[in-house]
C-alpha cells in the first residue's frame, strides 16, 4: 500500500481548474520531486494532499497507516510578522502539536522528541535564540526540524531552498538526502532546481503544461521538456 | 510617607476597595494574558471594534431597566465577537470595514437609546462613565465582583489549558492546521474569551480604554523579551502591577481609575521601550 495515492486529481480555486487529471503514487521511502514552472500548481497540490483546501474532482488515499495530521510540512512561506516573539525551541516543539489532541502541555517524551530533531539538524545553540534574529538558513533549518516533530514518515518540502546560497542550499540537500536514507523517511518536495532533483530524487512529478510522474531514469529518457527551467539553465 | 501608607489602610479597611483591587488585578491578569495573541494575531481591531459593541450592548440594557446589566451586555458582545470573526475570515467582505461598521453603529444605536428612553437625570454622566468608567470599579456589587472573579479565573484557566494551540495558531495557522489542531474552533475560543475579557474590563476602565488594558501590555513586554512565554508572563506581571498602582494613586489622589491606569500602563511602555533600546544599541 502506498503512503500517498493520488487519482485522477483536479485542482483549483474558486471553480477555476488549474490541473487536470492528475494520478501518482509515494511509496514509503520515496523521494519525489515536483517540478513545473511558476504558478502551475506545484504548491496547490501540497494544500491538498495537506487538507487544506478540497480537490476539485478526483481522490487522495492514505496508505500504511498513515494519517493525513502525520505529515511533516515545510511551507514555501511562513509569514511571521517581523516583531514575532517566539524562540527555536518553542517553533520546534509546536510540531508536537498533533500528538497532543486535546490534552494541555507537552509531555517529556514530546520534549525529546523536539530536542532529538533539534540536534540532528545542528539547532541545540541556537534553542533559545529568537526565531526572527535568525538568518533564512538558519530559520529554515528551524521549520524543518518542526516539520520533522509532526511526522516519522513523509515530509512535504515547498521549495526549501528558494532564497539560500549555495553553501547553504547544498547542506539543505544533504540534510534532506540523510533524513531519507538514514530514516527511511519519504520526502517529496517541490523544486526549480532540475539539476539537483534528478541527483537526489528517485521520482520526478512534472506539472503545468505537460504532465509526467515517474522514475529520475524515464523522466531523463522521455520526460517532456521543462522550457521554463531549460531556457534558465 | 507613613501618612500616605496610613490613609491606604483606611482606605482598605472598606470592603468596596478591596473587591476593586482584587477584580481589577484579575482583570488585568486576563486582559495582558490574551492581549499578546490578540497583537501578534492582529486581532487588535476586532478587540476596539468589541468595546464599542459592549457600550451599545450597555446602553440596551439599561434602556430595558435591567438590574444587573452583565447577562446581556456579556451575550451581546460574544454574539458580535462570532459574527465579527466569521465576516473577518471571509475574504470577500473586508474584515476591518465591517469592524468599522459594527462598532461605529453600535456606539450610535447605544447612545441614541440611551436619549430617547433614559429616565436618568445625568445622562451625559452615565455615558461617560460608561464609556471611561470613572467610578463604577468602586461601587461594583457583590454579585458583580463574584461574577467577574468567576469569569476571569475561567478566561485564565482557559489561556493556560490551551496555551499551546493558541501558540501554534498564533505562529502559523497553515501549519496548525495542517498538522491537525482545529484553528477555526481556536479562534472561535480566543474572540469568545475576548468577548468576556472586554465585558469584565467595562467595569474597570470604560469601554473607550479597553484597548489599552489589553495592548500596552503586550507592546510593553516585547520590547524586552524575546520568547513567546516570556513576553506573556511579562505582559501578565506588568499589567497586574501597572491595575494595582493605578488604582492606589486614584484612591489617594482622587483621580478616574480608568485612565490612571490606563496612564500607568503608558508610562510603563515608555520605559519598556527606553530600555529595549538601550540594550538593543549596547
Ligand atoms: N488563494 C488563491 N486563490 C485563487 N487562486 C490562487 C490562490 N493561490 C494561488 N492561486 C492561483 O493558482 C495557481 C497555482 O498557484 P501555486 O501557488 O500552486 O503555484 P506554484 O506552482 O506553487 O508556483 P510557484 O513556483 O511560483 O510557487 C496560480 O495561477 C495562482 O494564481
Ligand atoms: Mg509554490
Amino acid at each position: 500500500m502506498s503512503l500517498i495515492s493520488c487519482e485522477n486529481l483536479s485542482l483549483g480555486y474558486d471553480g477555476h481548474v488549474i490541473v487536470r487529471d492528475l494520478s501518482f503514487r509515494v511509496e514509503s521511502g520515496d523521494y519525489l520531486c515536483i517540478v513545473g514552472e511558476n504558478g502551475s500548481g506545484k504548491s496547490t497540490l501540497m494544500r491538498t494532499i495537506l487538507g487544506l483546501q478540497a480537490p476539485m474532482a478526483g481522490r487522495i488515499e492514505f496508505g500504511d497507516g498513515l494519517l493525513r495530521t502525520q505529515i511533516g510540512y515545510l511551507p514555501q512561506q511562513t509569514q511571521v510578522q517581523r516583531d514575532f516573539p517566539a524562540s527555536v525551541r518553542e517553533i520546534v516543539l509546536s510540531g508536537c502539536q498533533n500528538r497532543q489532541g486535546l490534552r494541555p502541555f507537552y509531555t517529556r517524551k514530546e520534549k525529546e522528541i523536539a530536542r532529538g530533531n533539534m540536534e540532528k539538524l545542528g539547532l541545540l545553540p541556537l534553542a533559545r535564540r529568537c526565531y526572527r534574529e535568525l538568518s533564512g538558513g538558519q530559520q529554515q533549518r528551524v521549520l524543518l526540524a518542526r516539520a520533522l516533530c509532526a511526522t516519522q514518515r513523509i515530509l512535504l518540502l515547498d521549495e526549501p531552498v528558494s532564497g539560500l546560497d549555495p553553501i547553504v542550499t547544498a547542506e539543505m540537500y544533504d540534510t534532506v538526502e540523510r533524513l531519507n536514507r538514514e530514516e527511511g523517511i519519504a520526502v517529496v518536495m517541490i523544486s526549480h532546481d532540475i539539476d539537483a532533483a534528478m541527483r537526489y530524487a528517485s521520482h520526478i512529478l512534472q506539472i503545468g503544461s505537460d504532465l509526467f510522474f515517474g522514475t529520475c531514469a524515464e523522466y531523463a529518457e522521455s520526460g517532456p521538456v521543462l522550457t521554463a527551467e531549460r531556457r534558465q539553465a | 510617607m507613613s501618612g500616605v501608607l496610613e490613609k491606604l489602610a483606611q482606605y482598605l479597611a472598606f470592603p468596596f476597595v478591596r473587591y476593586a483591587l482584587i477584580v481589577g488585578v484579575l482583570i488585568a491578569l486576563c486582559s495582558a494574558l490574551l492581549g499578546v495573541t490578540l497583537v501578534l494575531k492582529r486581532f487588535s481591531f476586532i478587540g476596539d471594534g468589541l468595546s464599542h459593541v459592549a457600550f451599545g450592548a450597555m446602553a440596551i440594557a439599561s434602556v430595558l431597566k435591567l438590574t444587573d446589566q452583565m447577562p446581556l451586555t456579556l451575550v451581546l458582545t460574544i454574539l458580535c465577537a462570532v459574527l465579527l470573526l466569521r465576516t473577518g475570515q471571509n475574504a470577500k467582505i473586508h474584515g476591518d470595514a465591517a469592524v468599522a461598521m459594527i462598532s461605529v453603529g453600535a456606539l450610535a444605536i447605544g447612545y441614541l437609546l440611551l436619549n430617547l428612553f433614559s429616565t436618568s437625570g445625568n445622562l451625559s454622566g452615565d455615558v461617560c462613565s460608561t464609556l471611561f468608567g470613572s467610578t463604577s470599579i468602586l461601587t461594583l456589587t457583590k454579585t458583580q465582583v463574584v461574577l467577574s472573579g468567576v469569569l476571569s479565573l475561567i478566561v485564565v484557566a482557559v489561556f493556560v489549558l490551551f496555551y499551546d494551540k493558541i501558540f501554534s495558531v498564533t505562529f502559523d495557522e497553515t501549519f496548525a492546521r495542517a498538522t491537525g489542531t482545529r484553528a477555526e474552533a481556536c479562534n472561535l475560543l480566543i474572540a469568545v474569551v475576548i468577548a468576556v475579557i472586554i465585558v469584565l474590563a467595562m467595569n474597570l476602565v470604560g469601554s473607550l480604554l479597553i484597548s489599552a488594558l489589553v495592548i500596552f501590555p503586550a507592546l510593553s513586554a516585547m520590547r524586552l523579551f524575546k520568547s513567546f512565554l516570556s513576553v506573556t508572563v511579562c505582559s501578565a506581571v506588568l499589567s497586574v502591577c501597572c491595575a494595582v498602582l493605578g488604582i492606589l494613586i486614584s484612591i489617594l489622589a482622587g483621580t478616574p481609575v480608568g485612565s490612571t491606569i490606563v496612564a500607568a500602563d503608558l508610562v510603563c511602555f515608555i520605559l519598556c521601550s527606553l530600555i529595549g533600546a538601550i540594550r538593543g544599541g549596547a
